[in-house]
């Protein structure tokens, strides 16, 4: 029996192997940072800028949503130093302790935010010790001028019949309940389940009208004119109005979601000082002036808006919006196991229809 | 005649149907503009700026390393388990050929989740190793799928008969078993690698910070937009492989096994 | 011989610890998931919650075009699988390697291709719309999610088939013809029954995955059928409920037993093969 010894040992030679990774690359000479980000939520060139600066090198990771990036961050599989979540998400990961407080003393850059955006993060970051703003933008209606002629400023136009199998609405349980709570003049963090219940039973109602839930593919299907009318993130607006000189975007006249995605340290972060320089980066204004013009989300950082060279941009109320001006914004907050619950419960009820 | 024509149409019009989207994808690597929904003009630039692009590099790398290593592992543990099952009684091997087929027919994202926290109580840090682990897992039950029946189908007086002759064992399993089984090893060996090739959800619980393969690279970017170099790597893939599959087939190789059974 | 068996019993044991750690005792974490709420205690509810009126009606749903999609997939294979076995003896590598092709390019790629040739102004609609045909309306609905089954899983079916036919004895075909019987008889009573193995590993390896598909139903049906996958998926993503998504596939896992039990009747010998 010579040959088992053998494949003993080539298995496990190649666990060896296997094991110790050899995707490990050399380390920076000031260590390294460990990021975990959306997809496509950075500009390359301002890791590399940031890696040449510092000597620090960048681990990036990257998530598609903030569902599919909690699991693992409560896991602690991987221990991470920076993570990009948003407003709802911030808040349960506070609540349930898995953030540390920021040392804005390492952050000076973080003066380049706006102070509004710092105002408007205290409705899921109640004292401004968690995070820092990155990108932030609202919600509206992208429509196709030439195949709406009614006038767009309602989020009521969703349920025209109009447009059946013409509409698009957002595949996310936050969302869709934004756009019918809004409609009916509640509260988009309302846990009152009589509210909830109306606002469950119009989107039951609107189902029949609505071509598909999406969430990316609303950006293509509406340069495609394959809909008419979809729900759709403000900075994904100025890229399809790009691509197709149809469409407009506006945000509805009974409001909608103000979101903010920041740069939070989770509390297991094994570099919080290389983290804090990460971050400090990010604020500084050439560098988010790079960021916003290779994601086309807005930038919080008004000293990098300011050296915006398109007026067109660096004053369009697409990206830039006053938002002072309305008065029925609002920022999702984390509504407890029980309220994520209820709100599931009814969005299954909702598409199993 | 018509018979003939007939078959050849159903089998031209399935194929159209298999190689309709691959078309798709392929044309879409030479569109200009980055959105699927217009063409934005013929270029060529994605597929330049494909090997620039370190990420996604790193990403094909991991992918084929991924996949070369979890198929060999598997095929190396499958063949013997093989072994091992065909001398266990037959209640035994029901049992054992049940638990095999668990992770497959298991959904993905509960496979997934389950080895993430069994690595996590393991202690275990993630990267390319867990990701290996996972693989290899998913991975063994095509292999057995693939060799048993042929296993099944040996003839023992033919073993039995080289070990009268003076075979060692070993020399035996070489000499008889193994090239009737080949066919068996090799599927299951592209089995493996074509299953690891396309895993996204296991993949994505049980890999650590910084290391992608080309599926979880695709997925991220889900929320902002597939890359059109994803669709000019694809289609080289692709290309790759075909070419790879003319050249072969072009090459006299195969020795047929006669299937003829002998009682 | 004592000897040598036991030392190829032997052999089996880095599977056996193998499956014992990556396989059994995640099982076991899911089952501990499936049968305790948040606190930890033990409960039955999340099992008993497939009886909820949206969860039947997700694994009704699921059930439902999954074996459509099974359906189709086996009256597609099935000649297929006949005439490339009548084509050619030497082409046998060549053809399962053309399955198999496709399957390397990323799936999420091309089921989003898909999206590209079924939309109302996609590829498929745009030669249609060319040749003054009425349009394809099948995109955002369960049909549109069959084909993607189908599509999917269609090189699932074939394979196993055309391996249990291409190892029938032609000889007994011969023999069979010799003595009288037509194409028909010879179809029913030798080569539909002698390739019934490759059949329930065909329907196998396509019923159960098809079952717990999500991402199809996301792309091809606009989201807007909620079939068991997504309801599983969501649970562990969206809603961070594991014991609800663990209890739900534990229940998923009942038919997994069902099919072991119909293989062990059907395939005694475990003569299906996938390839």
């Amino acid at each position: 029996m010579k040959k088992t010894p053998i494949y003993v040992l080539l298995l496990t030679a190649f666990f060896a192997l296997a094991l110790t990774g050899c995707g490990k690359g050399a380390s920076g000479e000031n260590g390294e940072v460990i990021v975990y980000n959306w997809g496509e939520y950075i500009d390359p060139d301002t890791i590399t800028m940031f890696e040449e600066e510092t000597g620090i090198k960048v681990v990036y990771d990257e998530y598609e949503t903030n569902e599919i990036m909690y699991p693992k961050v409560e896991a602690g599989a991987t221990a991470y130093d920076v993570l990009c979540p948003s407003d709802y998400m911030i808040q349960k990961l506070i609540e349930n302790d898995l953030l540390q407080e920021i040392n804005f003393d390492n952050i000076p850059n973080v003066k380049n935010i706006g102070q509004q955006y710092f105002d408007q993060s205290q409705e899921f970051d109640p004292e401004n010790k968690y995070s820092v703003p990155y990108c932030f933008g609202t919600v509206g209606i992208l429509y196709n001028k030439t195949m709406v002629d009614d006038p767009v400023d309602s989020w009521s136009i969703l349920w025209d019949e109009k447009y059946a199998d013409n509409i698009l609405m957002q595949d996310s349980v936050r969302d869709a309940f934004m756009v019918a709570l809004k409609l009916k003049g509640y509260s988009m963090n309302t846990l009152d389940e009589g509210e909830l219940n109306e606002a469950k039973q119009i989107l039951i109602d609107q189902k029949p009208l609505v071509q598909a839930y999406v969430i990316d593919q609303v950006r293509d299907k509406m340069i495609g004119n394959e809909a008419a009318i979809g729900v759709i993130y403000s900075g994904e607006a100025i890229f399809t109005q790009r691509e197709n000189a149809d469409l407009e975007y506006v945000i509805p006249k009974e409001g909608t979601n103000v979101w903010i995605d920041s740069w939070v340290i989770p509390k297991n972060a094994p570099n919080k000082e290389n983290a804090e320089k990460f971050i400090d980066f990010m604020c500084r204004e050439d560098v988010a002036l790079k960021n916003f013009e290779y994601i086309t989300y807005s930038t919080p950082n008004d000293a990098a808006r300011a050296l915006i060279e398109d007026e067109d941009i660096k004053n369009s109320r697409i990206a830039f919006p006053d938002l002072s001006q309305y008065n029925n914004l609002e920022t999702f907050h984390y509504l407890g196991a029980d309220g994520d619950a209820l709100y599931n419960e009814l969005w299954k009820e909702v598409k199993a229809e | 005649m018509i018979k003939t024509t007939l078959q050849r149409i159903y089998v031209t019009l399935i194929f159209i149907f298999l190689y309709a989207p691959i078309v798709t994808l392929i044309v879409l690597s030479f569109n200009a503009s980055k959105t699927r929904a217009k063409w934005g003009g013929f270029t060529t630039k994605w597929y330049t700026s494909l090997f620039r692009n370190e990420a996604i590099m790193n990403a094909l790398a991991n992918t084929l390393l991924i996949a070369f290593a979890a198929s060999i592992v598997s095929t190396l543990i499958g063949t013997i388990a093989c072994i091992a099952i065909m001398n266990l009684k037959k209640r035994s091997r029901a049992i054992v050929m049940g638990i095999t087929n668990i992770p497959m027919l298991n959904a993905e994202i509960v496979t997934g989740i389950s080895l993430m926290l069994l690595f996590i109580s393991m202690g275990l840090k993630f990267g390319l190793g867990t990701i290996l682990l996972a693989h290899i897992t998913f991975c063994i039950p095509y292999v057995i799928l693939s060799i048993m029946p042929r296993m099944k189908q040996l003839n023992p007086y033919t073993y039995e008969a080289a070990l009268d002759l003076g075979a060692s064992p070993v020399y035996g399993f070489y000499k008889v078993v193994l090239p009737e089984i080949m066919p068996g090893i090799l599927s299951g060996f592209l089995m493996a690698f074509t299953m690891s090739l396309d895993d996204f959800i296991i993949t994505h619980f049980t890999k650590g910070a910084g290391v992608d393969t080309l599926s979880t690279k695709i997925y991220t970017e889900v929320k902002k937009g597939i890359k059109p170099e994803m669709y000019a790597l694809s289609t080289i893939i692709f290309v790759t492989v075909l070419v790879l599959l003319i050249l072969v087939n072009k090459a006299p190789t195969d020795k047929q096994i006669s299937k003829k059974k002998v009682k | 011989m004592n000897n040598a068996q036991l030392k190829k019993k032997l052999l089996g044991t880095p599977y056996f610890l193998w499956s014992l750690i990556f396989i059994l005792i995640p099982l076991g974490m899911v089952f501990y998931y499936g049968l305790t709420d948040r606190s930890g205690a033990f409960t039955l509810n999340n099992i008993i919650s497939i009886t909820t009126a949206e969860h039947a009606k997700a694994l009704w749903l699921a059930l439902l075009l999954s074996l459509i999609a099974t359906v189709l997939c086996l009256l597609l294979a099935y000649p297929l699988a006949m005439i490339l076995c009548n084509m050619g003896v030497n082409q046998h590598s060549f053809i399962v390697l053309i399955f198999i092709l496709p399957m390397w390019m990323n799936f999420l790629l091309r089921t989003m291709a898909w999206q590209t040739l079924l939309e109302k102004t996609g590829v498929i609609n745009s030669i249609l719309n060319f040749l003054h045909l009425p349009a394809l309306r099948i995109i955002n609905t369960p049909y549109a999610i069959v084909l993607g089954m189908v599509y999917n899983f269609l090189p699932f079916m074939v394979l196993p088939i055309y391996n249990a036919l291409s190892k029938i004895d032609r000889s007994i075909i011969h023999a069979a013809k010799d003595l009288g019987a037509n194409n028909i008889q010879v179809f029913f009573k030798i080569t539909l029954p002698l390739s019934v193995p490759g059949i329930i590993s065909g329907i196998t390896m396509v019923f159960i995955p098809a079952l717990t598909t999500f991402v199809i139903s996301k792309l091809l049906g606009g989201s807007k059928v909620l079939l068991i996958g997504n309801v599983i998926e969501e649970e562990f993503t969206q809603a961070s409920n594991w014991h609800l998504g663990s209890g739900l596939s534990i229940v998923l896992m009942l038919f997994i037993i069902v099919n072991m039990v119909l293989s062990a009747i059907f395939d005694k010998d475990g003569e299906g093969s996938f390839l």
